[in-house]
């Protein structure tokens, strides 16, 4: 789980990238920043729950 | 690109001079890794401290400083929606022709060794107490090869994220000039990967119950490592501000003083937010605190106001206590430096930031889209290349390494001789 949400936050990345590239209007391409940004706070959700997952598990 | 505009004979020898002085941000953070860490593990962090420092300059020297390169210089390019997209420095390998080259380029250099030093250190606190030396130098010699110069190089050798503003007008493009991105975020962000790979110290998080508290063995060395830290940050910010900010030696003033307000302001907010918590201010996370406000005024300081920078860091100085107590007691992370939350939040912090109170219009998204790069694309990489380093060297000693300390350990004898190491409950 730790390394699936680390995989999503390229995709985040790759949002950001296309925002700038795709929209010349400032309000557009700052919303899908945001996005990208979220996507990228979302993969970090998962992967901090992946890791708490994983330590629960290996407690003595 | 556009090439560095040339330094004045007076900037030159302020920058030299005040190169002489940033050494002491390292000297700070080193410091406090080694306060913050136990008194059976105090010699072999601050050994760590300096192999770590040795290597990394070294190999970035050798290896790294090629994939830098700089504005206007020689780099790799592709096209994409019919702009040129530098990922990637073209410099001389092995330090060639560097004893030829115009002194402002051995100046840049210089500034890059230590940041990249610094950079590296970040993750050895982090790993207090369980990393070994030898796998802690190979972290370092990774950051220094490969992931420092790619950010460096996007941000401050003229690579894409740097012309962000003349590719698409954002702004002046993805502002950084004392290394909150280069450096601070990239080591926190390195430490919470190390973090997440070695795991937490033994009997710092039991099946049952809260995590156990393991607090730092020397207060004095924490608050004395804030000091010194200050003095190596407000050259380390005037000396960026003028190399990559370019900005004129009559804006350097204010450049310290945002240094100094930043930092008071976030230590002044965790004085208060640690007093109303605990109904006493806590030490450590007032250090936190002032480090926070420091790494902040790194991306903010040559660019904003006074008095945003007194509220940058009366932010920073909030959030960063209650980053440490999340991290340790709700997302179970243990970070005895606090490096994540100090240098990888406090950074990203201010370099919205600088976004924020910038002048230039366009500027909060080229920043935007800077976070979403060391987020999205240099956290997955960190996390990637020390995984594979852990299966080739672990970073984790042995239980029973942990156990006796690392200093008796790794070195074979303590930090501190004369003084008898009291039994630790938790290793019953």
């Amino acid at each position: 789980m730790k390394y699936a949400g680390l995989l999503v936050m390229p995709a985040g990345f790759f949002l950001s990238i296309a925002a700038v590239l795709l929209f010349p209007a400032p309000a557009p391409r700052a919303a899908f920043v945001f996005c990208g940004l979220a996507v990228e706070a979302m993969g970090l959700v998962v992967a901090v729950r992946g890791h708490m997952e994983e330590l629960r598990e290996k407690r003595p | 690109m556009t090439p560095i505009p040339p330094l004045s004979d007076a900037a030159f020898a302020l920058i030299l001079a005040l190169f002489l002085l940033a050494p002491l941000a390292i000297a700070g953070v080193a410091l406090i890794n080694t306060g913050l860490g136990r008194s059976r593990s105090a010699a072999q962090s601050l050994l760590g401290s300096l192999a770590i420092l040795a290597v990394a300059a070294i190999v970035f020297a050798l290896i790294g400083a090629t994939f830098v390169g700089a504005p206007g210089a020689a780099g790799h390019t592709f096209q994409l929606a019919g702009k040129p997209w530098s990922w990637l420095g073209a410099g001389p390998w092995l330090l060639g022709g560097l004893n030829t080259a115009a002194a402002q380029s051995q100046l840049t250099l210089l500034f890059e060794i230590l940041a990249v030093a610094l950079a590296a250190m970040l993750p050895w606190g982090s790993g207090a107490d369980r990393c070994r030396l030898i796998a802690g130098c190979a972290a370092a010699a990774i950051l220094a090869a490969l992931v420092f110069p790619l950010t460096a190089h996007w941000i401050w050798g003229g690579g894409w994220l740097a012309q962000l503003g003349v590719n698409f007008q954002l702004g002046a493009g993805f502002l950084d000039g004392g290394g909150a991105a280069t450096v601070n975020v990239l080591g926190g962000l390195g430490a919470l990967a190390l973090v997440w790979i070695a795991g937490p110290r033994r009997g710092k998080f039991p099946k049952e119950g809260l995590s156990t508290a393991l607090p730092g063995h020397n207060a004095v060395y924490v608050l004395f490592g804030c000091l010194l830290a200050l003095v190596g940050w407000l050259a380390w910010n005037v000396a960026g501000a003028v190399l990559f900010l370019h900005a004129p030696l009559s804006a350097l003033p204010m450049t310290a003083v945002n240094t100094l307000l930043c930092s008071a302001g976030a230590v002044v907010a965790t004085f208060a937010v640690t007093q109303i918590r605990f109904g006493k201010p806590d030490a450590s996370l007032c250090a936190n605190g002032w480090m926070a406000g420091l790494v902040a005024s790194s991306a903010c300081a040559g660019l904003v106001t006074p008095l945003a920078a007194i509220f940058t860091g009366l932010i920073a100085g909030i959030v960063t206590p209650l980053l440490v107590e999340l991290f340790e007691l709700a997302l179970s992370i243990d970070d005895p430096s606090g490096a994540i939350a100090v240098h990888g939040a406090g950074g990203l912090w201010g370099l919205l930031a600088a976004g924020l109170f910038a002048p230039q219009a366009g500027q909060l998204v080229a920043q935007l889209v800077g976070i979403a790069t060391l987020l999205g694309l240099i956290l997955p990489l960190v996390c990637l290349l020390f995984w594979l380093l852990n299966r080739v060297l672990p970073f984790r000693v042995d239980s029973d390494g942990e156990r006796i300390g690392m200093d008796l350990h790794e070195l074979g004898g303590g930090a501190y001789p004369e003084f008898v190491i009291h039994r630790d409950e938790s290793y019953r």
